[in-house]
Order: structure tokens, then sequence, then C-alpha cells
């Protein structure tokens, strides 16, 4: 390692935010053709580290060696000149420009006065081919694929010749197969003499392409190891600042009445088909019911009808034995019955709400918030503290706007929320979704806490490692109706994986149409 | 934590502060350009605005219509609408106290009341027909509130033709005194200016637009549905149910503000050959005033202000008032482009900080 | 060539329009000042003002035409510039402070250009009971009011015996501005002069409801001239520039129709291949006439009625370029009759 040219080195690079230093004299130094993971939680710190480097933000001290030689990065454009690209996690595409213009965006090659739109396309796919990135230079942003669009945000790079590449977690948007294409371009990209910072929170992928990673933990840098002299566990370890387990302890359920019973239930997908198709299941007291299933099964549509925010066509929900089919959300809500959204941007949070506000989101006209139509925000302001204490949700205030929270704060906050409002049946859908180990746990143990205090928990998850080590019983979710149900403990991932892709297994005591 | 609230306050209130002069100085420059002196010409603006108590009484009747404007828009926009309709509800709000004005005799202390109610009901609902379209059949709020801006105006002009203009004439009947809420006194003191309670009210509706949007349950679900509408549908509001409430409430400033217009200013209703121009100044105000109720009353006070002064420019210094158009043209495009406002206070704001630390 | 040459011509014009709607300084002329010595040396250096309506000083109409008599009056009795001076209004709300900022002032005599202005001339006259007021176009009681109105029936009798006589298609088009008194008059007294040359041609009427939008004067005059008129009669201010436009675009592709312009001889605006007359409504003579009696002491109120017999109305003198001469002629013969009562043209 020694031997090798440093082409990065940052030096006690230190950047504050209002109230938080989000960088605090941190060292990070990366060698010719690595492979360079920074690996930290949410809000750690890596994101701003990296836009230091991208020139998107100054730092208030340290300096930065490119080449070994010191730099000013004042702006994205220098960071251009000195090879820096960066693929962001959120694609900045615009979706109705081909590959090629996308790519060439800012950079055209003019002819005239004339963009040389077929001289691109050759600089497109020789590049495309030299790094093994397969794209379509004539198709259309809005057409491609996911992993294709991260594949246009690579090339972009390349094409303003980038040679050192920033990747912000870019494996969170992609499908496994995809992600074994990335791993498959990033090894390619070195070979062809590239270097590669990859901000990632995912042990697996590190321990798969990285050569080294630095850990970074509240704005420090807590370790900078070879990836092979260490081990996943150790890493976790370190990022999260304790032992950290994989596997979720558990006692044997007792499941006792029945909370859930959904009978035959069909409703229509936003295409206009048929989502549902006459599914049917129970979920009891003290159980964890997981359903598992390939993304866009039913899933969403299923979780929907149950909480009132889509119509079902026939069939039946009864909670706790009443009637609650196509009833209002609030009236579902007040029923007893909580709800962690899918996607808390979207669904379980008010953004540009404070924390306070959006810890009253369901509640805020029962009597202790609301008094003859005026809001009581003592009363708000404290029940907000006091879950923001209990459920450890990392705020500088209740104040707070909930946007600018890291992820797993935010989730943490709906999760207080929705077990505050003691319900008999709680549902979470991909409860777990982008966020670090340390708050996958945190998480994990709260809704083996709701059942061990005898609630009904029914859980939905794209991943089978979630579905399988937390729930007691997995139904498997297939076009729309329930294909069998298992017991979690004796089944395995082949197993469900089978049954996933629409293979009917039946297992002991699956009650499917 | 309090250093935070205090920088975001300061740029919250520096930008448009720091838009205002730039707009001014552009101003300044179309001056110039045209061989007028721009300190002669800002001198006589506020000559005329401050130089007398008549003229100074004017210009507040004349920021008064701009405040409920202001406040209907901003109303709506806190609820994620755009309401470009508050002209028309400004004209249904008039003529809704015209209505009531010249029809009923009444003791005063109803009278008078019962013609603002009128028209505030009367702007509400205009401004709820906008909110149903959008709630029940997704119609863009933008486009209908638009056409209802004509619909009204023309609305306005037949029933007043209709029912309320004698023959060979060009404006109503005068409403009768009990429904007038020009403050004599005061007038008086103004040199006989048109001054009248709607100012008064104007200010209880900004604080009325506070309370209800920060202090009660209607206001939280409201700001819940136009920050994020799923979240909303999610936590069991009904959301096209706040659309429409929120439309109505938007409208319901605008038609007060009609009413006072009416009641305080001209006791009478003129056949319009065009629109009052204070509902789409009221955009502009919202816009200006960040759509917060102080932002509002103190956009509408630059705003009158400035439109009122204006002939005073032209007037004393010669300089046409549509130059004032540029000016406050220019204010509104560096608030709306606060990049580039932002550009120019960087370096005041990065002195601070280093002075702070 | 001719094209261009005509582009660059109505560009100097308005040009000239615009700088002389904001100037306000002509500067001081040496013949006038030389002039003056002989002129009425007795009388007071007086301040006149005057209060547009929304159509603004630079209509093309009464508004532009009254302050042109404004600055004339400045040039024929040698008074500083600073004593003649205009404000705009914006709307409705603007009428009663423009007024009053002249009257507080202690201006001598106010003028309000426009029957639109008539109650708030009236509140502000009642209100400073020792200020001299005017309006063009109505009918204000109050003893310190001096009213002016015109007898535009006889003049637009006038313009409807040229457009009898000019019109091929038998079909010619009147475009009022809003249907009251005033236009009123218009409207018939140009439907009476049309009559009484030909009974059989069709006068189409159309209200556009607004004079300052010129849009909808442009979309009238095309579904007009659609319809085979091929001479418009406008009495509609600003509305009417759209009228004058459309014509000018028809004139363009060869159509051949005219428009008959009002209050100021609108050819020296819209040029004369379009403008066939017009009728002038003498504001500016008006406001010379009021001002003139007010240096001299001579101010009344009450009402003052300009006709042809005043020199108040009538056709403009460009009118011999597109007016042959033995229709010019005729027009003669009715304007006497008129002046001499033996016809009466209806006005109501």
């Amino acid at each position: 390692m020694n031997s090798v040219k440093k082409v990065v080195e940052m030096r006690g690079i230190t950047k504050r935010f209002p109230g938080i230093i989000a960088n605090d004299s941190i060292t990070l130094s990366v060698g010719k053709g690595e492979i360079h993971a920074l690996l930290g939680e949410n809000g750690a710190g890596k994101s701003t580290l990296m836009n230091i480097l991208f020139g998107l933000y100054q730092p208030d001290e340290g300096e930065i060696l490119i080449n070994e030689k010191v730099v000013q990065i004042t702006s994205p454009k220098i960071a251009n000149d000195l090879g820096i690209g960066m693929v962001h996690q959120h694609f900045m595409l615009v979706e109705t420009f081909t590959v090629t213009e996308n790519i060439v965006l800012g950079n055209e090659p003019k002819n005239g006065l004339k963009i040389d739109i077929q001289s691109a396309e050759k600089a497109v796919e020789k590049l495309s081919n030299q790094y093994g990135l397969k794209v379509d230079p004539r198709a259309k942003i809005q057409d491609i694929s996911v992993g294709m669009q991260q594949r246009v945000e690579i090339l972009k790079t390349l094409y303003r010749g980038a040679d050192i590449l920033i990747f912000d977690e870019p494996t969170a948007v992609l499908t496994p197969q995809e992600i074994h294409e990335l791993i498959e371009i990033m090894h390619n990209l070195v070979k062809e003499g590239k270097t590669i910072i990859l901000i990632t929170h995912k042990l697996k992928e590190i321990m798969a392409v990285c050569d080294a990673v630095t850990i970074i933990r509240r704005g420090k840098v807590i370790d900078s190891v070879l990836v092979k002299d260490t081990n996943p566990d150790d890493l976790a370890a370190k990022m999260v600042g304790r032992e950290v387990n994989f596997r979720v302890d558990k006692t044997e359920a007792k499941p006792k009445d029945t909370i859930l019973a959904v009978e035959k239930l069909t409703a229509m997908g936003n295409r206009g088909v048929n989502a549902l198709n006459n599914l049917s299941l129970e979920v009891r007291a003290g159980e964890i019911l997981g359903i598992a299933g390939v993304d866009g099964n039913g899933q969403s549509e299923l979780i929907e009808v149950l909480t009132g925010l889509r119509k079902a066509t026939s069939g039946r929900v009864l909670l706790n034995g009443k009637e609650i089919t196509n009833q209002s959300p609030r009236n579902i809500s007040e029923s007893g019955l909580s709800h962690i959204p899918e996607d808390r941007h979207k669904r379980g949070l008010v953004l540009d709400f404070t924390m306070s506000e959006n810890m009253v989101l369901e509640t805020y006209f029962h009597p202790t918030f609301c008094k003859g139509g005026f809001l009581d925000y003592g009363a708000i302001d404290k029940h907000a503290a006091k879950l923001i204490e209990e459920f450890d949700v990392r705020t500088p205030s209740i104040y707070t706007p909930a946007r600018a929270l890291s992820g797993g704060n935010q989730q943490k906050a709906i999760i207080a929320r929705e077990v505050d409002k003691n319900p008999d049946l709680l549902i979470a859908a991909q409860p777990t979704r982008g966020l670090d180990v340390g708050a996958i746990e945190f998480i994990h143990r709260r809704l083996i806490d709701q059942r061990d205090q005898g609630k009904a928990v029914l859980l939905l998850s794209l991943e089978l490692d979630e579905v399988i080590n937390l729930s007691d019983r997995i139904a498997v979710i297939y076009e729309g109706a329930i294909v069998g149900i298992v017991d979690a403990k004796s089944t395995s991932e082949q197993e469900l994986g089978l049954m996933m892709s629409g293979g009917k297994v039946m297992q002991g005591g699956g009650n499917d149409e | 934590m309090n250093r935070v609230i205090a920088v975001f306050t300061k740029e919250s209130f520096l930008v448009p502060a720091v838009a205002i002069i730039l707009g001014l100085l552009t101003g300044a420059i179309a001056m110039l350009a045209g061989g007028f002196n721009p300190i002669d010409a800002y001198t006589a603006l506020l000559k005329k605005v401050f130089g007398n108590a008549y003229n100074f009484g004017e210009t507040i009747r004349q920021i008064t219509p701009l405040i409920f404007t202001g406040l209907a828009v901003a109303f709506a926009f806190r609820t994620g609408l755009f309401n470009i309709g508050a002209e028309g509800q400004f004209i249904v709000g008039m003529i809704a106290s015209t209505v009531v004005g010249v029809s009923f005799d009444l003791p005063a202390i109803i009278h008078a009341p019962l013609a603002i109610i009128a028209g505030a009901v009367a702007g509400g609902l205009w401004g709820a027909i906008a909110g149903y379209l959008k709630a029940a059949r997704g119609v863009n709020e933008v486009i209908t509130s638009i056409m209802l801006n004509w619909v009204a105006l023309y609305f306005a002009n037949w029933v007043m033709n209709a029912f309320f203009i004698p023959a060979g004439k060009q404006t109503s009947e005068e409403v009768k005194d009990s429904a007038i809420i020009t403050i004599g006194w005061l007038a008086e003191m103004f040199d006989n200016a048109r001054l009248h309670w709607g100012t008064l009210i104007a200010v209880l509706a900004a604080i009325f637009f506070y309370i209800i949007l920060w202090k009660t349950k209607s206001g939280f679900e409201l700001r819940s549905v136009g920050l994020n509408p799923h979240a909303s549908e999610y936590a069991g509001m009904n959301v096209n149910r706040n659309v429409v409430k929120a439309m109505f409430i938007g409208g319901m400033f605008a038609g007060i503000g009609g009413a006072t217009e009416i009641l305080g200013v001209f006791h009478y209703q003129a056949i319009m050959t065009q629109h009052t121009g204070y509902g789409f100044d009221g955009i502009a105000v919202a816009l200006i005033g960040g759509n917060t109720p102080f932002g509002v009353i103190l956009a509408a006070i630059l705003f009158g202000v400035l439109t009122f002064g204006a002939s005073g420019m032209q007037f004393s210094a010669g300089v046409p008032f549509e130059l004032i158009r540029v000016v406050i043209a220019s204010v509104i495009f560096f608030v709306a482009a606060h990049g580039i406002v932002k550009m120019f206070i960087k370096p005041i704001l990065k002195k601070k900080k280093e002075g702070g630390n | 060539m001719k094209k261009v040459l005509s582009v660059l011509s109505v560009a100097t014009l308005s040009l000239s329009l615009v700088l002389a709607g904001c100037g306000s300084k002509p500067e001081a002329q040496p013949q006038g000042q030389t002039g003056s010595n002989g002129g009425a040396p007795a009388a007071k250096a007086i301040k006149v003002g005057m209060v547009t309506d929304v159509g603004g000083v630079n209509d093309n109409s009464f508004n532009q035409s009254a302050w042109e008599g404004l600055q004339k009056l400045q040039t024929d009795l040698n008074l500083p510039k600073e004593n003649v001076n205009y404000l705009q209004s914006k709307s409705d709300a603007d009428y009663v402070p423009n007024l009053t900022q002249f009257v507080k002032d202690g201006w001598d005599l106010t003028w309000g250009i426009g029957f639109l202005m008539g109650d708030h001339l009236k509140k502000v006259a009642d209100e400073n009971k020792n200020a001299k007021l005017a309006i063009i176009d109505a009918e204000v009681d109050a003893p310190n009011v001096a009213s002016v109105l015109f007898k535009e029936h006889e003049g637009s009798f006038l313009a409807g015996v040229v457009a009898a006589k000019m019109t091929k298609s038998k079909k010619v088009g009147f475009v009022g501005g809003v249907d009251i008194p005033v236009i009123k008059r218009f409207d018939l007294g140009f439907e009476a002069g049309v009559k009484a040359v030909d009974p059989s041609i069709q006068v189409i009427k159309v209200y556009t409801g607004a004079f300052d939008k010129p849009d909808m004067g442009k979309s009238t005059a095309s579904s007009m001239y659609g319809q085979g008129v091929d001479i418009i009669f406008h009495a509609s201010g600003g509305t009417g520039d759209g009228v004058f436009n459309e014509a000018k675009d028809r004139k363009a592709k060869g159509e051949n129709v005219w428009v008959i312009g009002v209050d100021k001889d609108q050819s020296l605006t819209f040029g004369d291949e379009i403008t066939l007359t017009s009728m002038v409504k003498r504001v500016d003579e008006a406001v010379i006439r009021v001002a003139k009696d007010l240096s001299e002491g001579k101010f009344k109120g009450g009402v003052q009625w300009l006709g042809l017999a005043e020199n108040g109305v009538g056709l403009a003198d460009t009118s011999t370029k597109n007016v042959p001469e033995d229709v010019l002629k005729l027009v003669e013969e009715y304007k006497q009759k008129i002046v001499k009562g033996e016809i009466t043209v209806p006005d109501k």
C-alpha cells in the first residue's frame, strides 16, 4: 500500500453546521486503483465529506490533496477539472432526453452551432465498451431501468474525464441482479486505472468489492483498515460503536386470539387490473406474521386496503371481529390499527412539519391535544419530548423539521408514534429499508417487544433475511394471493424462494385459498 | 439552537429586504436611462405618501384591500393551492355587500356587519367553487380560479345593471348609511381621506390567519395537507375537504376586502370595465410577504406606498408612473429569484458570521 | 421600401407621442414669448391641472386631447410650465385622491376628464367649496363646477353622412365603448346621418363594454369587417386602437376598409391610409375656453353644451385627403342645416 501513489488525501477536514459538527478533523487517504469504502451510519458525516471533496461544500478547516498536490475545490466544476466525478444516489438525469444527450449535457461536441450527436454517440459507445457499461445510446432515460440509469450516471463522469469516482450509496436502488452487475463494473473501472470511493453502510458490499475501508462515526474517523484484515462483525461494531447482533433474539411466540382476519379480499391495482385476488390471512395476538414475496405481487395494495387508503372490490377485513372493510383511514386507525408505511417520506411524515407536530399526525384531534378546536401545543410538545426520549430519536430539538433528520431517526420517530398509539395490530411495511445496522437492530427489537406485549404484528419486507429472522409465521404472496404459510423456524430461503416465484408448496397450517 | 433560529429569521427577513432594495435600484437605472433623476423621483414618491395627512390616509386606503387579497392568496398557498382567483372573490364580495347594503334597512350595528359577512360568504363560496372542482374533478385550481375572475367581473356588471343601477347611470344606488363603515372622525383627522374600519378588519384577518393555521386543529390539517397530501391521507385527514375549506377561507379574506371597499370607500358599486387589480396584486403581495400574515401586511404596505406614491413621482418629478411598475416587477423578480439575492447578501452574511465567531 | 418607410414613420410617430406624453417639459419657445407680449397682460398666472380617467394621457383620445389643450394654454398664456400638470388614474379608486391633490395644493382649476369621474368630482367639489373644478362629458350639479358637454350627435351625424356616401357594401359599423349617454349620442347621431343619406344602408352596432381594451376592439372590428362592413365609426377610447389595427391588417391584405376616428384627428396617429375622417371633439378647445374664462375672472359653474355651432364638434381638417370634395360639400350643407336648426339630430 505504501508504495502506491495517493490520489486523494483529505487532512483534518472539519465542517460545522449550525448545531452540529458534521466532520470533525477527518483524515482520509485513498491510493490509486483502490476501491475505498466510506462506512458509517446515516448521518455519520460520509456524504458531507464527499460533498466537500466534490466542491459542493467548503471545509471550515483542513486541506485536500489530489495527486499529492494541495488544491482548493470551490465548485463541482473545479472538482471535474481535477478528475473527480460523483455518481449521486438520486440520479440527476433529464427523463425525456436520450442516454447520449444526458451524458454529453453541458459538454456537447459541437458542429458549428449544432450539437454533433453522431460523434457524441460514438464517444458514448466507445466508453461503454471500454468499461463494460452496457447502454443503448439512443434510448430515452424514461424508458430504461434504474440499473441502466445508474450506468448512464457513471458514463457521465467518465465522459468528463473522471479518474476518481465517488459512488453515493449506489446499491440502495438496485435489484440483487443489478447489484451484481455493478460490482462487476467497479472491478472493470479499477482495472482501467480508475479509483473509486464508495459511500455505503452495507457490510456485504464492502466485503465483496472493496480494498480498504474508513469507518466514520458521528463525524469522526474511527478506523481505517484493509478489508482483508477485517470481518463484518468487526466493521459493524466499529460503525455502531458497540457489538451488533445480526441474529434477532426472541422467545417462542404465544399466539392468542385472532386480531386481524382477511377474507377473500380483492382489490384493483393502479393499472386497473386486480392486484389482490381473493386474498385471505389471519394474524393473532402475540405473533409476527411476515409476508414474503417478490416486489409487485400485491403487498403494497394489501396494506393500502387494510389501512383504508385503497378500496376493496370484494371480501372482508375484520379487526378484533369488527368489520373495517373500506372504512376511512381515520376510523381504521382509531379501531386499533397502527401502520409504519413503506415510504416514510411520502406517507409517514410531513417533512416540513416539526418533529413535535409529526408525532401527533394521527392523534392531534384527541382531547389530550385538542380542546375546543384549538391545539394544546404544550401537551403536544411534552408528548413529543417523551417519545423522542423513549425511542432515542436523535434530533437537535422537537422543533426541528422532520426533513433535517437522518432516515434512521425519521423511521424511529414513526415507530415511536405508531407504537405509542397502543394498537392491537401493528403493520410494519419495509420498516428498515435504507437504514443502517444500528437502526435496524433497534427497530427489530421494538417489533418483537410489541409482539411480546401481546400485539399482533404484520410485517411486510422485501428482505428475505428480515422476514425469516423476525416472523413467527411467514405467508408468501404471489400475484395477489397467499400461496402458502410456513413456520419461520422450519423454513429455508430455498423453500420460500420457490414459493415466491409461483411454485406452490403446501406446508403445515397453510390456509391458502 | 437560538443561533439557528436567529440565522433563519434573519435570512427570511433579509432576502425580501434586499430584493426590495435591488428592485428600487433597477427602477433607478431605468429612470436614469430615461433621463430622469431617480433621487428626485423617489423623494417625490415618499413626499406624496407622507407629505400630508390626506395622502397618508389615502395610502392606508390603498393598502387595505391589498392585505385582504394578499391573505387570500397566502392562505391557499399554505394549503398547497395557487389561488389566482382572489380578484373574482374580491368582486363577488363587492356584489354581496352592495346587495345587502342597498336592499336592507337595518340598524347600523347589524347592517354593516351583515354586509361584510355577506361579502365574506360570497367570496368564500366563489373560492370554494374552484376548490370543489379541484377536489371532486381534479381540475387545476389555477385554471378555474382565473376563469372565475372573468365570470365574477361580468356577473357583477349584470347584477348591477339588472337590479341596482338606475337608468342612464354607471353606478348603483348608494348603500344605506347604516351599512357604511367609513370612520367619520378619523377621515376628518386625515382631511377627508377615505378611511374605514376595513383596515382594522384587515389586521384582525391577519391575526385570524395566524391563529387558524398555527393554533387550531383545522389549521394543522390544512397545513399538513398543503405540505404532504399523501401523509395527510395516511393520517386520516380528508384531503379533498381541506382543499375546499382552504379555498373557502382564502376566498373569505378576498370577499371581505371587496365588501370593505364598497362599504368604506365607494359606498356604491360601479360598472367595471376592467378588473380592480387588487386580486392580482395580492399574488405578488403574498409572494413578497413569504405567505406569512405579518409578511403580507408588510408587503401590502410596500405595494400600497409604491403604487399610491407613483402618482406623486409622475406629478412632481415628471417620471411616468409606469416606471413604478418596473420597480414592483423587479422586486417580485428578485424575491422569486432569491438565489440572485443570496448571491448579493452572501458577503454580508459571511462577514457577520466571522464577526460573530 | 414603402413598407419600411411606413414602419419607420409609425415608429417615429409613436415615439414622439410617448415623448410628448412623458415630457411635460416643452422647450420655451422664443416666438411664444414675444407673441404673448401683446396678449392679455392682465391675466394672472393661473395653475390648471387635469386628472385623466383610466385611459391615461396617451390614449389617443380625449385624455390626450385635453392634455394638448392644457399645453397649448400654457404657451398661449405664457405660463410657467409647472403651472399645468396632469395625474393619471389607474383605477376608479384613484379619481378622488387625484382630484383632491390638485385641489389641496391650491390649483386654480382642476379638470376631471371623462364621464366616469362625475360622482367622484362631485364629492371633491362638495368637500372643497372654494375650489374650482370642471369636467368633460358629465353633468355635475355643483356651483363650483363647470360641466362641459358636447353635442357628439351633431358631429357624428356628419360622420354618418361621410360613411353613407363612401360605403361600397352598404354596411357600416359602430363600435362603442360603454353603453352610456355620451356614447349613445355618437351612436344615434351617426345612424341618423347615415339614414339621412340612404335609409337602406345597414348600421351594425357593438358596445364592447370597455374603453381600454384594444384586444376587444380588434376582435370586434374583425367580426364586423368579416360581415361585410367596410367603414367603422368607433367611439371607444383606447379600445378603438384595436379597430385601427384590424383595419391596418386588412388594408395590408388589400381589403378596402376604413375607420372613422373619434375625439381627435386620429389620422395623425394611425395614418390616413385607413383613417377616412375623424369626428373631432374639441376637448382641447373646451379646456382652453374654460381656463381662459377663469384667467379673465369669468369662470362660472353650470352646464355648457358645445355643438357644431360652437365649433365644439366637427370633422377633422385632414378629411380632404380621403373624402372627395362633393361629399364634403354635402357635409357642409348638412352642417348648416343643423346649425340653423333645420335638422334636429336625435340624442336619446
